[in-house]
């Protein structure tokens, strides 16, 4: 029995050693045919490995695709990512479904990426994923554009990598930074290693880090900044530093808005403060002058199909004219016969906004047009990742300071400008002088009309145009031209300007009605402690 | 300049509070309602019935035209123009409002008081009356006249206007107040119900009609007219201008809360369009169409404008801006003192053929004119 039993043991045991050897040996063929397989890649075999239910061997097997050298493996991979890669249910071929929105999908092969027909959810087996799959995907996709194409499409791929290296893809980031040679992918590049190690402790990268914008970067130093170790102050210090950048760019940012939204204010108001100061005649169908212009703006890209840029360069003298024509024709018929009673004026052209309103509605219908902006006016001017310029809000700011400089300078060095402001001082003795002041009038309130316009044209590129659009002007003009005292042209800029910024300032807090709200009670208050508005007429005017 | 003298022609007429203009509109009003009440009593086959509806109407009416003497004691009277008389009667009918909803559901926090009816009959007159007395008290002591006073009324309706449309405010926000089920115990739905509020608002319209009457005979009427004419002389008289105008602009926001009260049982709703600066420059419209300075003129103006727009917006909707607009032009450029006016010029024609004393009167006023000029 002993014998036995000990030469059975001993056969056991070799028996286990041999087990052992054979799996060690196939262990080995296997680390052996990885490569080997790898190398020639076979598409369908690559694929076949998504097969799969574990995400962890999905994951491998999208990074054996994209280690691979198959043409396709992009296409692969985004789909993949897209929940659009699929097996035939009974059968085995793969296929790429290029619309999934409705029920039968149009689908391509995915080797040979020919056209395979239609598919629907009972015949194709669509390959699942989770989110860790889905970072790792968006990695490898983000590497793969980084090695090929131009340099616009590396600098996007580098950028998106920023928090999504991991400890799979870092040493190839690593090798493609050094190969990299534009300046600015390397950059990202640097920081989205810079973010991996710092995750991985190591405060030297903080430095790399300090003073980056991103909002990922922000994100992921949150966390560890969180701690107690020296890593977590210093990642505290590198992040006091980001934060007080963003806020100081949050600031430039409000600035701009803020002056962008006082610009429109001083369009829709200087045409007032010509007409309300300098001639005393309230116009309350200023607003409806002001949609007048927008309208033209509207009609005149309707007459030119496909070229929103030249027309917005015809609407605006257009819209001068239009409005301008409109205004001569409203000082003609009505206002001159209510010289020296404002508060008839009001009425009388409230009654002339009605009309206008209900014109445009009867004429064109009471739905909003969209006016089409021109390729060169959409977008945002990205200046870093804290501070973005909306174009159109830059090009009315900017065309708001042009009509500001044009106004200034035609009342300032013109004829015109010498005999208003002639008129406004002292009419009977510019009359005396020989100024015709009933000539003079028209003029200044066919100007105010035609700025009106101007405001419109500009209004066209921001919101939609309908029949109410100056209505929503007309309060708040009225509150800037006297908040900037009476036939006074830089106080209605300062006033406008200071209205927008202080609203944009309080929206935050407040929120956008109440903002508002706040804005008008606290003009009315400030104009009942200084009639005169914040510059006063110079003078025995008044 | 002309203005004073074309309002001074209503001289004779301010001399006692009972003079023919008084006693004839106070006639016409209480015959109409009495008119209408029996009319209404009649069965319906009668030719001559006047349905619930019409009564609602007229109603309705009444609180405009409540809200159009609130709008004239001002603006005929002391010369200011407000555009937002609109934010008081909202003001009033929100108050109202917060009343008739208590009836029904009990309302959180603070406005549970307002299920009181006292309570709520003194809001009705202190939520106007303290807004006016408090910005009346910032405008008319820093001297905001003209057009200035009528620019930052106009903002101050638009800035309540977007208040009330915040849903934060616990009022409704963009819905307003509904559901209105009962007022005092009785339920709104009846014609009973219809006829008690039309003869309220009609009662409340005689009322302010001789309050207004009385102030405007009073030495109060007299200095705010003095103030309308000649306002620095009056001060420098001695007047505290800015006293006359704040007790004027009180009382006449205290009418308009009541019209707003009377007009939201009436027409179920109180929202935050009210509040909107076209209604309220639409009054104005009424009076400047009645005449302005004449209290019945108001009355007749708010009457005359709404009917129309209850005519012409059913008959022909898109017609009724134009000629809401063409109304503000033509009457203040070919009828600056609106139908009163006309009704007063053809009067004095008449009295002419007659002769005597008011040619001698005529004489007076056009040499006035003439050294004036």
């Amino acid at each position: 029995m002993t014998p036995n039993s000990s030469a059975g043991g001993r056969s056991l045991g070799r028996l286990i050693i041999e087990c052992l050897l054979l799996c060690l040996l196939l262990l080995w063929v296997a680390v052996l045919a990885r490569p080997a397989a790898a190398a020639p890649a076979e598409p369908k075999t690559l694929l076949e490995a998504l097969d799969t239910n574990s995400f962890q061997a999905k994951g491998d097997a999208a990074q054996a695709i994209a280690d691979s050298d198959i043409e396709q493996k992009t296409r692969w991979l985004q789909a993949l990512l897209d929940g659009r890669l699929g097996k035939e249910r009974r059968g085995e071929r793969f296929y790429i479904i290029t619309d999934d929105s409705g029920r039968e999908w149009p689908i391509i092969d995915a080797i040979t990426l020919e056209d395979a027909g239609t598919g629907t959810r009972r015949t194709v087996d669509v390959f699942k994923i989770n989110n860790d799959l889905r970072t790792r995907l968006e990695g490898l996709l983000a590497s793969l554009s980084l090695s090929a194409g131009d340099e616009a499409s590396r600098l996007s791929a580098a950028s998106r990598l920023i928090g999504e290296v991991t400890a799979d893809s870092a040493d190839s980031v690593r090798k493609m930074r050094d190969q990299e040679k534009s300046e600015s992918v390397r950059g990202q590049l640097d920081v989205a290693l810079a973010l991996f190690d710092v995750q991985q402790g190591d405060a030297d990268a903080l430095e790399t880090l300090r003073g980056n914008l991103d909002t990922r970067v922000r994100n992921t130093l949150t966390p560890i900044a969180a701690g107690e170790s020296a890593l977590a102050a210093e990642a505290q210090s590198v992040l006091g530093g980001i934060e007080s950048k963003r806020t100081w760019y949050d600031r430039a940012q409000t600035l701009f808005f803020g002056l962008s939204a006082g610009s429109i204010l001083v369009l829709a108001a200087i045409g007032l403060a010509i007409t309300f100061g300098v001639m005393g005649v309230i116009n309350m169908a200023h607003g409806e002058l002001i949609m007048i212009g927008a309208y033209t703006t509207w009609m005149i890209q309707q007459a030119l199909p496909g070229q929103p840029g030249l027309a917005l360069a015809l609407a605006i003298p257009g819209g001068f004219l239009v409005a301008g024509a409109f205004g001569v024709v409203i000082e003609r018929t009505v206002i001159r016969f209510l010289k020296g009673r404002p508060l008839e004026t009001l009425l009388a052209t409230f009654g002339l906004s009605l009309v206008l309103q209900q014109l445009v509605r009867s004429v064109f219908s009471p739905l909003n047009r969209r006016v089409a902006s021109p390729d060169w006016l959409q977008g945002a001017w990205q200046i870093n990742e804290a501070l973005s310029l909306t174009l159109n809000r830059l090009a009315v700011l900017l065309f708001c300071l042009v009509v500001f400089a044009g106004l200034w300078a035609l009342m300032r060095y013109t004829r015109l400008g010498l005999e208003v402001r002639a008129v406004t001082q002292n009419r009977a003795m510019a009359r005396a002088m020989g100024v015709r002041a009933s000539r003079v009038d028209m003029l200044t309130f066919g100007l105010g009309a035609g700025v009106a316009g101007l405001a419109g044209v500009a209004l066209s590129q921001l919101t939609n145009v309908g029949p109410n659009l100056g209505q929503s002007y007309i309060v708040d003009s009225f509150l800037v031209v006297v908040f900037g005292g009476v036939g006074n042209l830089w106080g209605t800029l300062v006033a406008g300007m200071s209205l927008g910024v202080i609203n944009q300032v309080l929206q935050p807090w407040v929120g956008a009605v109440l903002a508002k709200i706040i804005v008008l009670v606290g003009v009315i208050l400030f104009i009942q402690k200084r009639p005169q508005g914040i510059f006063a007429p110079k003078g025995r005017i008044s | 300049m002309t203005l004073t003298d074309n309002l001074g022609r209503g001289d004779r007429s301010r001399q006692a509070f009972l003079s023919r203009s008084t006693l004839l509109t106070s006639l016409v009003l209480i015959v109409g309602m009495l008119a209408v009440l029996i009319f209404n009593a009649l069965p319906d086959s009668n030719a001559l019935h006047v349905s619930g509806a019409t009564v609602a109407l007229l109603g309705k009416y009444f609180t405009y035209m409540l809200l159009a003497l609130a709008v004239d004691l001002i603006w005929g009277y002391l010369g200011i123009l407000s555009l937002g008389h609109g934010a008081f009667f909202a003001l009033g009918g929100y108050a109202m409002g917060l009343y008739l909803n208590a009836q029904t559901s009990p309302l959180p926090g603070w406005q549970s008081i307002m299920s009181y009816f006292p309570v709520a009959a003194l809001a009705i007159l202190l939520a106007p009356g303290l807004l006016a007395l408090v910005f009346g008290w910032l405008a008319f002591r820093s001297r905001v006249t003209g057009v200035y006073f009528s620019i930052i009324t106009q903002a101050l309706t638009f800035a309540l206007m977007l208040a009330f449309n915040r849903n934060e405010m616990g009022l409704g926000g963009s819905t307003g107040l509904t559901r209105f089920y009962e007022l005092l115990g009785f339920s709104l739905s009846g014609e009973g119900m219809t006829v008690a509020l039309f003869v309220a608002s009609g009662m409340a319209v005689l009322l302010a009609f001789w309050l207004c009457r009385a102030i405007t005979v009073s030495r109060l009427g007299r200095v705010s007219m003095a103030t309308r004419d000649a306002e620095a002389r009056v001060r420098f008289i001695g007047y505290r201008v800015d006293h006359v105008k704040l007790a004027l602009f009180v009382v006449s926001a205290m009418i308009a809360g009541v019209a707003g009260a009377l007009y939201v049982p009436q027409v179920g709703i109180i929202n935050p369009s009210t509040f909107a600066p076209l209604f309220s420059i639409e009054v104005v419209v009424w009076v400047a169409l009645g005449g302005r300075a004449t209290l019945y003129g108001a009355l007749l103006g708010a009457l005359v404008v709404n009917y129309l727009k209850t005519v012409l917006t059913g008959a022909m909707p898109d017609a009724w801006l134009f000629i809401l607009g063409g109304l503000f032009v033509l009457v203040t450029m070919l009828l600056p003192q609106g139908i009163a006016g006309v009704i007063s010029q053809w009067r004095g024609k008449r009295r002419d053929h007659e002769g005597g004393r008011d040619r001698q009167e005529q004489q007076d006023r056009q040499e006035k004119q003439e050294a004036s000029a």
